[in-house]
């Protein structure tokens, strides 16, 4: 199996169906119909060959593993590396995972250029891939960065009727982090000689220059997390996408800057990250609380649920710098349970969404009578999101309050009001959606969820009650990755002490 | 500078591309005077200025085959150390031979459509090519001025070449007065540097600088290298000495704009790097701090100053300001690094920013160009494949990865960096971020506006094909961006000697 390039065909097979639907010509209904078909196809085969990953994948190493390497501008040394641990394989597993789901659930929905909708999807998935897997500074960056692009189309061209505005603000915002986290980038490789991750995770930068790095690389990952107060982008951008545009961008794109913490932040630079984390609590803490407060106040469906999502963020944040081994851990699981409950909230909105075109939440009420088996899954998920105990939203929250207790109790008490808040307004969005009577008239014939949405949101079902009840398979893939992670920030904490000691 | 051949005091060698070029025009003149009918119909003139067009092209081809053929392995100079031939020089002449050609392409199918298709556009070009090559092969103030003003005079005429159009004539009267005017500046900085040096050529000059050692030179001199640095500045319209692009930019014939925003820049990009490099190159701590305000003042300038155009022309002439102040940005770091990264920023702009001027060529509408940004509106729907060529052009632009001006701008910044003008670099960070807005709203303008009145389908195949050629080679430049890259290096050295 170590003989096959089996990463760099995971991250490029979606760019070949790309090419190949642009290439199809003919009528434009035939088209589309193809233009679906090839997409659902290759990002089928990419999650079947992304299983194979994860069943070749040995959790017993936090080392990289499938690792290929090869010589891309040797001028400045960047090479085109690949390769996972555990901290990675969830998240590529995440991606490969949504990508079909997204293009089934926009299977009837998008009636209007297919051909470029489906390409948009697929591209994407590989920028998503290829930067949860880029074991190069530079590669790394060029993945991030380019993801950009078809998110920008699929805002602006299929969105709704302030895409223009949501497209931009999403654009500029993330390219103004991610610049200057290139500059920061370059001045690594002057510092330390490479863009190679893996030397850099073992690499000791000076400390004043940890600073600037950190700051830097915070910059653009509270972006695109994003963290409070840079998270304004967040709700235009999930208000005025189309369903599968929102499901992508709250399921993966947030989680880059969850990962860029863990993969660069703190490894790299462990003593600054020390240094700020009481920063770090506090903006996640106003964060949690804030946005849950907005998202209580919330008219419109989409904009609740986004408000939610920057209060989960809120949690990972706190999990990732509590340097804890639960902390970092609910982190991660935080992250990934968020990918699938967020995924699937959104792709509950776009259900109603298709059918009676608002997303007020006082268009609707009483669904119950009219979609029962909707209903259900819709509370499955709300109480995924409010992190009931048997649902994965409850293993990655309590981790990561079990983590940050042992750090400090202060922000774990903050951070745990967040969960009520949290139980407040998806409950409250719950009632008022779906109890109730049946009053309004255009819900008078609104039809249960057809077998092709049944089959969208039965992997997520299954998902959240697998990382529920059994979430050991999933901590144990992670875990010799976040052990490592751990210990090289222990070590760093002793080394400061040590300094610090000597300094009296 | 090792190896360095200046025996011979009159090798035609390594002059031969430019020889058989200037032979070339002259007989392309008389192809062009005695080809045709005098009294002949409008028809009858296209039919000579196709054929010249034609001839032109493989001549330009012809020379930069023969400019490889003679590409020596170490540096040559000739005609008494006035002209240098150096690994330096054959990259930057193959990239304006590139542009020359592409820009011929372009310009037929326009200048037949707005009825002015005459055979000594083409000649023009061809001449002021070898004006280019003139200047990137200067080792001498009097090789510069001459290649220099050849290549100009050229310009001027090219810009009014569209004589019944106002806004044309202005523009090459323009483009001619203050051009003038910086040619004079030069001059007179090149008079200052004689004065107080005894000598015009580079090795020389290089010599005496150096030996300054750090300590500040004359006044005289250091006046001189204002001047100079003024007006070559006026050349790659880099800010203050930018007044001229825009309206130049827009006046000009298309084609005519699209050669204006590469060649002369590559060209005058070029002189000015081997200018600051060799002769000054002692001065470093002179020169620097100004390169770096023009650098950031032309960034600046080209972000703000575009978002507001409504013509597309103008747009891309700001643009192009801010593009040169990119590549300012490598030559402040005066190391090899950096000019290297403003060798491969001006070779990857030529191929994007030549390819986004064969989209605006294919705007037409019921057989008149348009030129309004708004134009554009639905583009993605009536012309899929131009949209998303000048898509994937204004992405590169941009600088947005994995296109190619990614790669440009990497490389940039690398050498900003390493040389520690972080603060600049932070500059030109930011204002790519503004940059970026004007580019997305084309892109925004042809993906998610409905089309008002739609476009033309018609493109030409000529610019069909600049159109695939430039695409192919921006879109998928991350693949295999070695030879680039080495050939970069390895003229960045030879330049510098090391």
């Amino acid at each position: 199996m170590d003989d096959l390039p089996i990463l760099s065909l995971i991250t490029f097979l979606p760019l070949a169906g790309a090419a190949f639907i642009l290439l199809t010509r003919g009528d434009e209904a035939v088209v589309a119909r193809n233009a679906r078909w090839v997409a659902l196809w290759t990002s089928l085969t990419t999650f079947l060959l992304s299983l194979g990953l994860w069943a070749g994948f040995d959790s017993t190493t936090p080392a990289f593993q499938f690792r290929e390497h090869a010589e891309w501008m040797p001028l400045i040394g960047v090479a085109y590396h690949l390769g996972v641990d555990g901290i990675s394989l969830p998240f590529v597993l995440l991606s490969t995972l949504l990508t079909p789901i997204c293009i089934l659930a926009s299977w009837e929905s998008i009636q209007s250029r297919v051909k470029e909708y489906m390409v948009a999807f697929l591209v994407m998935e590989t920028m998503m891939v290829g930067m949860f897997s880029a074991l190069d500074l530079v590669l790394f960056f060029i993945f991030f960065e380019a993801v950009l692009i078809p998110m920008f189309l699929i805002i602006g061209i299929w969105g709704g009727p302030r895409r223009v505005y949501a497209a931009f603000k999403f654009f500029l915002y993330t390219l103004v982090g991610s610049l200057l986290m290139l500059l920061a980038m370059l001045a690594m490789y002057f510092t330390a000689g490479t863009t190679d991750i893996p030397t850099l995770l073992q690499y000791d930068f000076p400390r004043s220059m940890q600073v600037w790095l950190w700051f830097a690389f915070l910059l653009a990952f509270a972006v695109k997390l994003p963290m409070w107060p840079v998270h304004t982008w967040l709700p235009d951008a999930h208000v005025e996408a189309p369903t599968a545009g929102s499901v992508i961008l709250a399921g993966v794109l947030l989680k880059f800057g969850g990962y860029g913490f863990l993969r660069f932040s703190l490894p790299m630079f462990p003593e600054a990250s020390i240094e700020f984390a009481p920063l770090i609590f506090a903006l996640s803490v106003v964060a949690v609380i804030y946005a849950s407060l907005v998202a209580l106040a919330q008219e419109d469906m989409k904009k609740l649920i986004a408000y939610s999502s920057v209060a989960h963020m809120g949690f990972v944040t706190v999990g990732a710098f509590s340097m804890t081994m639960q902390g970092v851990q609910g982190a991660v699981f935080q992250m990934l349970s968020h990918g699938i409950v967020s995924a699937a909230l959104f792709l509950i909105v776009g259900v109603v969404y298709d059918r009676v075109h608002s997303r007020e939440i006082a268009m609707y009420g009483g669904l119950v009578h009219r979609m029962p088996v909707y209903a259900a899954v819709f509370m499955l998920f709300m109480l995924a999101s409010v992190g009931l105990p048997g649902t994965s939203g409850f293993v990655g929250e309590f981790l990561v309050l079990l983590g940050i207790f042992q750090v400090n109790s202060w922000v774990a008490a903050f951070t745990a009001t967040g969960i009520v808040l949290g139980a407040a307004y998806m409950l409250f969005l719950y009632r008022r959606v779906i109890f109730g009577v049946l009053t309004k008239d255009h819900l008078k014939k609104i039809a249960d969820l057809s077998p092709r949405e049944v089959l969208v949101f039965l992997p997520l079902v299954i998902l959240v009650l697998w990382m529920g009840i059994y979430p050991s398979t999933f901590l144990d893939m992670m875990d010799a990755s976040v052990a490592n992670l751990v210990d090289r920030l222990e070590l760093a904490r002793a080394g400061m002490a040590a300094v610090d000691v000597a300094g009296r | 500078m090792e190896a360095t051949t200046t025996g011979d005091i009159l090798n035609l060698l390594p002059a031969l591309p430019e020889i058989f070029l200037v032979l070339v025009g002259m007989a392309l003149l008389m192809v062009g005077v005695f080809g045709r009918d005098p009294e002949g119909s409008v028809a009858d003139q296209a039919a000579v200025a196709r054929l010249v067009n034609h001839l032109a092209i493989a001549a330009l081809a012809v020379t930069l085959v023969l400019v490889l053929a003679v590409a020596p392995d170490a540096r040559i100079t000739t005609f008494g150390g006035m002209f240098v031939l150096d690994g330096y020089a054959v990259f930057f002449k193959v990239l304006v031979l590139i542009a020359s050609v592409l820009s011929l392409l372009l310009s037929r199918q326009y200048l037949e459509l707005v009825q002015s298709s005459r055979f000594e556009y083409s000649a023009l070009i061809v001449f002021s090519a070898v004006g280019m090559m003139m200047m990137i092969s200067a080792n001498d103030f009097l090789a510069l001025y001459i290649g220099l003003e050849l290549q100009s005079l050229c310009l001027y005429v090219i810009a009014t070449f569209q004589r019944d159009e106002v806004r044309s004539s202005e523009a090459g009267l323009k483009y001619f007065i203050l051009s003038s005017l910086a040619s004079g500046i030069l001059l007179y900085g090149i008079t200052l540097i004689y004065g107080f040096s005894g000598t015009i050529n580079f090795d020389v000059l290089g010599e005496v600088f150096a030996g300054y050692g750090g300590e500040v030179p004359p006044l005289g001199i250091l006046t001189g290298l204002m001047f100079i640095l003024a007006g070559l500045a006026f050349k790659v319209s880099a800010v203050p000495f930018h007044m001229w692009t825009p309206d130049v930019y827009e006046g000009a014939p298309t084609p005519a704009t699209a050669f204006f925003s590469v060649g002369p820049k590559l060209a005058a990009v070029a002189l000015l790097m081997r200018v600051m490099m060799e002769p000054f190159g002692g001065l470093v701590d002179q020169w620097q701090q100004v390169i770096v305000l023009i650098s950031i003042a032309s960034m600046l300038v080209g972000a703000f100053a575009a978002i507001v155009q409504t013509n597309i022309k103008r747009l891309m002439a700001y643009s192009s300001i801010g593009h040169v102040g990119y590549a300012l940005m490598g030559l402040a770091a005066g190391s090899e690094a950096g000019v290297r990264g403003v060798m491969i920023y001006m070779a990857i702009y030529l191929f994007m920013n030549l390819g986004a001027f064969a989209c605006i060529l294919s705007m037409r509408r019921r057989d008149t160009m348009v030129m309004g940004i708004g134009d554009l509106a639905g583009l993605s729907k009536t012309q899929p494949l131009v949209a998303l060529a000048l898509a994937v052009f204004m992405f590169s632009l941009a600088g947005v990865p994995p296109v190619a001006g990614f790669f440009a701008k990497l490389y940039i910044f690398f050498a900003a960096v390493d040389a520690g003008l972080v603060v600049l670099a932070v500059i030109g960070v930011l204002s790519s971020v503004v940059a970026a807005y004007y580019y997305l709203r084309i892109v925004k303008i042809m993906y998610f506006d409905e089309a008002t009145q739609p476009l033309d389908r018609a493109v030409s195949r000529e610019v069909g094909w600049v159109m695939l050629a430039t695409g192919v080679v921006v879109l998928l430049f991350f693949l295999y961006p070695e030879p680039l890259l080495a050939n970069a290096a390895s003229a960045a050295s030879a330049l510098l000697g090391s």
